[in-house]
């Protein structure tokens, strides 16, 4: 069946901000949706709210909105570009769910919109709990008994009939948001009444427990002739109750014999098609009963995944992409297989090695938050690796991971006894890995570890191997015999030891342990990525090493250059610093190189095979950087783009004599290190707060009293602000300082004097080491303090002089001259009383570069690859510094919702997992829609409370005047109030916390509040108003923390009154006059270049 | 234990025994199936096969009484990159290293499993040889022997997994059974009985040297021809009887059924450079369109050209190379595939297939 020629223009919705549960693998689907479908000729209209993604780059679409994804705003898009159709299933949860709601509210029949891949009847079916169970029984398969409520009442019956231990799912939310396990009365009471209040329809399914079942996946797709595909087996290392998301989980599924494995399959095939799902992909999971094989079908879902971007890489089969063809009428017969070239599509990928992939967790920056992992998500990221066995995949995962561990490694903990590492393991901790490894080092078996984790003894006795295995590499290895060391060695790195280990373990380290290796040849061996287990010739070149007899690795004579991506995302390093990597590679190829990728997020469109023309599936340590240097011999190597992962490796890369390409690496230094960097500021003559080096308590608590309160207090070296403080007093202080130095871990404290009260400005900028160009310069709307990757910025800076821009530009261009950049720079300045002072330097792609990229329309991040390779700034036509007559605001999305219990307040240690952008033509409407896009919808009435530190009410007063004027009914703390009223502003007194009735958490679960702006400061009113934040963040109530945001959200709310949001694609934005920059010469060695034509 | 494993063409890989210590020879193969490594171990088309997994984790489930395809391990030898020692698995038995050795079986492992088969796909299958034990010979040796050995091509392996003498299939089933059928056994898969002993036909079992007269002494509603190994030229006495019998009932044939089938019309048959062996074929039902994943273990082909002089009608197309998996001659109420539409182990898309033939008998 040909293409369907009925339909011409496809609407595609992204999944917008990068949250928990939603991540860069809808990037990596919508990618690889828009692409196929434009190859086939179709137009792709896009919605994306979030900046960072590739796929809102104005190419990958050809109308792309980046607005945010609200029903009310596609149904602008729809009506602004009338697509014919609309493809639901690419955009995560967020796609499904606004597609849904446009269908039911009838705009697709209005507009006369199809969805094609799954369509209403077959999503409803799939998502609502109670039609799934229907259509499951009906096709004669078992689930976990459950029942529906939709209020307490009927909760509680169900919950009598069926028995504690109980499973809470609400209906409609993503990432298991809202559910939980609960074991009794009291934390059922508390889990269903938040799932029911979290469930978009409020309906909650009360569920027989199968907690401590194996737990499986399967990806499966369909075609339009009812052709059906398993693609890929997935096995949880981590049993039900764990969600599959937080779960170390091995593909191919590994303990299912052919006739479960079959059974699961013909289970599969029968639910896509009763659900009917028509075309495309969807991701259904099973639980079987370890003791008797009992299979149990758990969920379906009928769209691209996390499993099913997970399951692409696994396997090489781009199962979004085939999904795309699908949905316009293609079927499986009639698409070619990439990688083999002459296969169909219509099969289903066998593979030769292991998968593992293991979750990233960032439980340190949420200490409130409860630890422990359920039936909701809290991961922030993943890696994945791939070896020949599951030792080595696992081993090579856990040191992708990059937590510090090298491997399955011994990690000091405090568990001393058998009975304390077993009754911790069924805690269900983020770091139970390392304590399944303390207790294959005690010596307990398999089938108790079992029964304390769930965790099959398959795996276990595969982790008891390594840990047995570890015993006979010691020290006295060494003076064996060449022939006998080249065997431990290599059974050491066939079972994934990384040099570290083996260099820890030998009482030696790693580079002697590389040598050595190498010595006695034994060398990483590279296999391919080939969908068919080498049964056909494969084309496409998809690498992971391992230690085997052949090396399929064939490198190229070409010019090549490796750029290094950023690994698993965490809190501070995410899809911004993927866009980097990917258009550096695009860059390149542009230029006739080779691209060579190194990364090991699944998640990612740099791990995609065709976005690089070569594709490195490996962990980013030195190690495996190394070995594929030695291995293709590159002109250069990028460092600067995937955040600071590869930037920790530069140095010794380096002086193994890696050609690093760009900025060198002693700038990279320079500017990271506060000696050398206070230095550069002096010798510059530019301004720096006060500042120390301190090593102890003592240091610390002198220098903070020199420089004088407050003092922001930080270890170096560290990203997204971890362990970072502003500290009003000395008690603050060392209460504080611990952490810090755990996290610093024995490298100096940072103390700064704090300017309270100043505006922070990000700024972009590219240097080709002799020009300097300002990509953008970004002015914060919340006041310095806060990190700037939590912080919403805009672009053009609205508040600032010409002059004190001007003075920002020249510093830009001083500090890039100085360190020798070549390729991005990203400074942090503070304005406070007109004078600008430095915060930061790091030379490198910073998280704003996607943004601003989109804002202005410039491809930054592609101009700096061009940049390292040695061209000039001026023979870069797209190379042009532009001034726009719009705004865009970027504001950032955080996980609290995901944290019952964190704290929300804002500070220097960041927090956020995402971001958005809004941009319209005046600042109010921008920044509107970076509040509706982010999710913190600004109300158009209601009641407003307003509770603000005593140094603030002033600045308040007019603000709530003008919320009086547009409507809003104000009530206000008692402090506030006072201030309020006297001030001619009709202000309700709410009581506080617990001191009469209704209290402000009363109002707010009562839902009698619409807006909360709580600005504190201080430790103590930090904590006494944690309460408020939390019941809003329950509650779903925006809720604003900074004076400045609160300002922003009423010139909002204003705009947003006055004209309501209007929709223009990115590619229709006028971008503004030029302005070519003053051109500066430096005389810089250029380090770049000896590197690159010395190794060519 | 060490192990080894030398092919025909000089090349020689070594790592670890398991299973028992001897040697063994045979063509060597690769399958690419995720699991189902024990129905493949004892099924008996693999006879005179060194069979090599492609997956290198082998054995994690175990082996168990309940999953096998016949009464004994078929394969002449086993190539893994790792053998579990330590299965997981609730109807697990034991291990396969314990398994292979109860049997007399040589396997190896430690084996880059990967660089064998694409040595393979690259120059074809080849004899090889596998010894087990504590003292190597030399490789020179050992490619000797496996050069030595006479192979596949032209000799006829059923004859020494045929059953001695014509047997009921579960003659205690307490099923009604509708039909009966005789099934030629060329090396059948146990599932293929399962199978149509639970559509409601009597089974009987009996030896590849039947002749159509015996056959029909029998009063069948139909028959089937089986699987199994080797070269479908060799078994002359076969393609003979079958000769007889088209035409006279409904016949469905499988695999070494569906290439004696072929011969028997007048087709021929070739050997595949190194075949197909494994869980994800994809076959094209040309009469539906509709694609089956399909489960296969085939060294032969039956050659399309041949059919198309003699007017038969090829029926199913394996969309990776356009090779035959399946022809029908209605009016002479026979149809067959080359692949496996019992499965086990695989993918159970095609069992209608066993529907279609209960279909044929019932309008006969």
């Amino acid at each position: 069946m040909p293409k369907r020629t009925d339909i011409h223009k496809i609407l595609i919705i992204g999944s917008g901000p990068i949250i928990i549960g939603q991540a860069c693998e809808f990037d990596y689907s919508g990618t690889q949706a828009c692409k196929a479908l434009r190859e086939e000729g179709f137009e792709v209209v896009l919605v994306n709210s979030n900046p960072a993604t590739i796929m809102t780059d104005p190419n990958t679409a050809n109308r792309t909105y980046i607005e945010p994804i609200t029903p009310e705003i596609v149904e602008k898009i729809i009506a602004r570009e009338r697509p014919d159709a609309l493809l639901p299933t690419m955009g995560g949860q967020t796609g499904l769910n606004t597609a849904m709601e446009l269908a039911e509210n009838g705009v697709l029949q209005r507009y006369n919109v199809q969805l094609i891949g799954a369509n209403y009847d077959a999503i409803k079916r799939a998502e609502n709990r109670s039609e799934f169970k229907q259509a499951m029984l009906r096709i004669g398969l078992d689930l976990p008994k459950s029942a529906f409520a939709y209020n307490m009442d009927e909760a509680w019956k169900i919950a009598k009939d069926i028995g504690f231990p109980l499973i809470i799912r609400p209906s409609f939310t993503m990432g298991g948001t809202g559910g939980g396990i609960a074991m009794t009365e009291d934390a059922f009471e508390r889990i269903a009444e938040y799932g029911l209040n979290c469930s978009r329809i409020n309906e909650i399914l009360i569920e027989e427990s199968v907690i401590g079942w194996k737990e499986y996946e399967l990806e499966i797709m369909r075609d339009k002739a009812d052709n059906v595909v398993i693609i890929c087996s997935i096995e949880n290392l981590d049993p039900m109750g764990i969600h599959t998301g937080d779960s170390i989980t091995v593909a191919p599924a590994q303990t299912l014999t052919d006739r479960q494995y079959q059974y699961m399959r013909d289970a599969s095939v029968s639910i896509i098609r009763e659900i009917g799902v028509e075309t495309g992909g969807s991701n259904i999971q099973f639980a079987v009963n370890p003791k008797d094989g009992r299979m149990v079908v758990i969920e379906m879902n009928p769209r691209v995944s996390r499993s099913s971007a997970l399951a692409s890489k696994a396997t090489g089969f781009p199962i979004a992409k085939f999904a795309a063809k699908l949905s316009v009428g293609f079927t499986l017969d009639e698409i070619r297989n990439d990688i083999t070239r002459v296969t169909p599509a219509s099969f289903e990928p066998t593979i030769d090695y292991t998968v593992v992939k293991i979750p990233r967790f960032a439980f340190e920056k949420f200490p409130d938050a409860d630890p422990s992992l359920g039936i909701q998500m809290k991961s922030v990221g993943e890696t994945m690796a791939i070896g020949r066995t599951f030792k080595e995949a696992l081993q090579k995962g856990l040191r992708g991971l990059e937590i510090g561990k090298n491997g399955f490694e011994k990690v000091a903990r405090p568990e001393k006894t058998k009975e304390e590492v077993l009754a911790n393991l069924s805690l269900k901790r983020s770091d139970r890995i390392f304590l399944v490894r303390l207790a294959l080092d005690m010596g307990i078996s398999s089938k108790e570890i079992f029964d304390a984790s769930g965790i099959d003894p398959w795996f276990t006795e595969n982790m008891r191997e390594i840990v047995e295995y570890e015993k006979t590499l010691v020290p006295g290895l060494l003076a064996q015999s060449p022939q006998d060391q080249k065997f431990a060695l290599r059974k050491a790195k066939q079972y994934g030891f990384s040099d570290m280990q083996i260099g820890k373990l030998l009482k030696s380290d790693d580079l002697a342990m590389r040598k050595k290796r190498k010595e006695l040849g034994v060398v990483s061996t590279y296999k391919l990525v080939d969908t068919c287990a080498a049964e056909f010739e494969a084309y496409t070149p998809y690498y992971y090493s391992t230690y085997e007899d052949e090396d399929e690795g064939t490198p190229t004579n070409k010019k090549k250059i490796i750029i290094l991506g950023g690994g698993p995302n965490r809190i501070g390093q995410g899809i911004e610093f993927d866009y980097c990597c990917c258009q550096a590679s695009y860059a390149l190829r542009e230029l006739g190189y080779e691209s060579i990728m190194v990364n090991s997020n699944p998640e990612t469109v740099s791990t995609d095979y065709d976005t690089s023309d070569k594709l490195y599936f490996e962990p980013l340590t030195f190690e495996d950087v190394m070995n594929i240097i030695d291995k293709e011999k590159p002109s250069g190597v990028i460092v600067q783009f995937g955040g600071q992962t590869p930037l920790n490796l530069a140095r010794k890369l380096y002086d193994a004599g890696a050609p690093i390409i760009g900025t060198g690496v002693e700038s990279l230094e320079r500017a990271g290190d506060r000696g050398d960097f206070f230095k550069m500021v002096k010798k510059l003559g530019l301004h720096q707060a006060a500042n120390a080096m301190v090593t102890s308590k003592q240091e610390a608590c002198d220098a903070a009293a020199k420089i004088g309160y407050p003092v922001l207090m930080r270890p170096s070296f560290v990203l997204g602000g971890r362990a970072m403080n502003i500290v009003y007093n000395e008690t603050e202080l060392l209460a504080c300082i611990e952490e810090a130095q755990a996290v610093a871990e024995n490298r100096p404290l940072l103390i700064d004097k704090f300017i309270s009260e100043a505006i922070e400005v990000d700024v972009d900028a590219v240097s080709d080491g002799y020009r300097t160009m300002i990509c953008g310069i970004m002015e914060h709307i919340e006041e310095a303090g806060i990190h700037s990757g939590d912080s919403a910025c805009v672009l053009p800076p609205h508040t600032l002089s010409d002059d004190i821009i001007d003075e920002i530009r020249r510093q830009t261009i001083a500090i890039a001259m100085e360190l020798k950049v070549v390729g991005l720079l990203n400074i942090q300045f503070a304005i406070k009383d007109d004078v600008v002072y430095i915060i930061e330097v790091n030379p490198r792609a910073s998280r704003t570069v996607p943004f601003v990229s989109k804002a202005i329309g410039i491809p930054w991040a592609k101009i700096a690859a061009k940049v390292m390779t040695g061209v000039k700034l001026d023979e870069i036509p797209e190379a042009i510094e532009k001034r726009i007559d719009y705004f865009a605001v970027k504001e950032s999305v955080l996980p609290f919702n995901k944290f019952p219990g964190a704290d929300t307040v804002l500070g220097p240690e960041m927090k956020s997992t995402g971001e958005v952008m809004g941009i319209d033509k005046d600042f109010g409407l921008a920044f509107a829609k970076s509040q509706e896009a982010a999710g913190n919808i600004l109300p158009r009435s209601g009641t407003v409370f307003l509770s603000v530190k005593n140094s603030m009410r002033r600045n308040i007063i007019f603000m709530a005047k003008k919320m009086a004027d547009m409507g809003f009914k104000i009530c206000a703390s008692e402090g506030t109030c006072k201030v309020l009223r006297s001030n001619g502003v009709n202000a309700k007194e709410v009581p506080k916390i617990g001191e009469g009735k209704p209290d402000i958490i009363d109002l707010i679960k009562g839902d009698d509040i619409d807006l909360i702006i709580n600005v504190v400061s201080g430790r103590k009113s930090q904590i006494d108003s944690k309460p408020i934040r939390s019941a809003a963040v329950v509650q779903g109530i925006p809720y604003i923390t900074t004076l400045e945001a609160a300002q922003a959200a009423i010139s909002g709310m204003d705009s947003l009154e006055k004209t309501g949001f209007t929709v223009k694609a990115i590619q229709d934005y006028n971008h503004g006059t030029l302005r070519r920059s003053s051109t500066t010469t430096g005389n810089c060695d250029i380090n770049f270049r000896k590197s690159l034509w010395s190794a060519a | 234990m060490k192990g080894i494993l030398a092919l025909e063409d000089g090349t020689v890989f070594k790592g670890e025994g398991f299973g028992a210590a001897g040697e063994c020879l045979g063509e060597v193969v690769f399958n690419t199936s995720l699991t189902g490594y024990q129905e493949i171990l004892t099924d008996p088309s693999y006879c005179s096969q060194i069979v090599t997994m492609t997956y290198p984790l082998i054995g994690n489930y175990g082996v168990n009484d309940g999953d096998i395809e016949s009464g004994r391990i078929q394969v002449s030898g086993f190539v893994v990159k790792e053998a579990c020692p330590y299965p997981s698995n609730f109807r697990s038995q034991k291990s396969i290293g314990a398994y292979l050795k109860e049997n007399n079986i040589v396997g190896v492992s430690g084996v880059d499993t990967r660089k064998l088969t694409r040595h393979t796909r690259l120059i074809g299958a080849m004899k090889g040889i596998i010894w087990a034990g504590e003292k190597a010979p030399s490789n020179a040796e050992l490619v000797d022997k496996a050069k030595a050995w006479v192979g596949l091509v032209g000799v006829d392996i059923v004859k020494n997994v045929t059953c001695k003498k014509a047997y009921e299939w579960d003659p205690k089933s307490d099923k009604p059974a509708k039909f009966h059928v005789v099934a030629f056994d060329f090396g059948i898969k146990f599932n293929i009985l399962r199978i149509l002993r639970s559509l409601g036909c009597k089974v009987t079992v009996v030896p590849a040297s039947t002749t159509a007269k015996e056959v029909m002494a029998y009063k069948p509603d139909g028959v089937f021809l089986s699987n199994g190994p080797g070269d479908p030229a060799a078994v002359t006495y076969a393609v003979e009887t079958i000769k007889t019998l088209i035409g006279t009932l409904p016949i469905f044939g499988i695999c070494l059924g569906h290439q004696l089938s072929a011969l028997a019309l007048g087709a021929k048959t070739y050997k595949l450079k190194f075949g197909h062996r494994g869980g994800n074929h994809p076959v094209k039902n040309l009469e539906t369109g509709g694609i089956a994943i399909t489960s296969q273990n085939h060294g032969f082909c039956v050659d399309m050209d041949s059919l198309k002089s003699l007017g038969i009608k090829m029926t199913q197309l394996n969309l990776n190379d356009n090779t035959c998996e399946g022809l029908a001659d209605l009016d002479k109420k026979i149809f067959c595939v080359q692949y496996h539409p019992e499965a086990s182990p695989g993918p159970h898309d095609s069992g209608y297939l066993f529907k279609q033939f209960i279909d044929m008998m019932e309008k006969n």
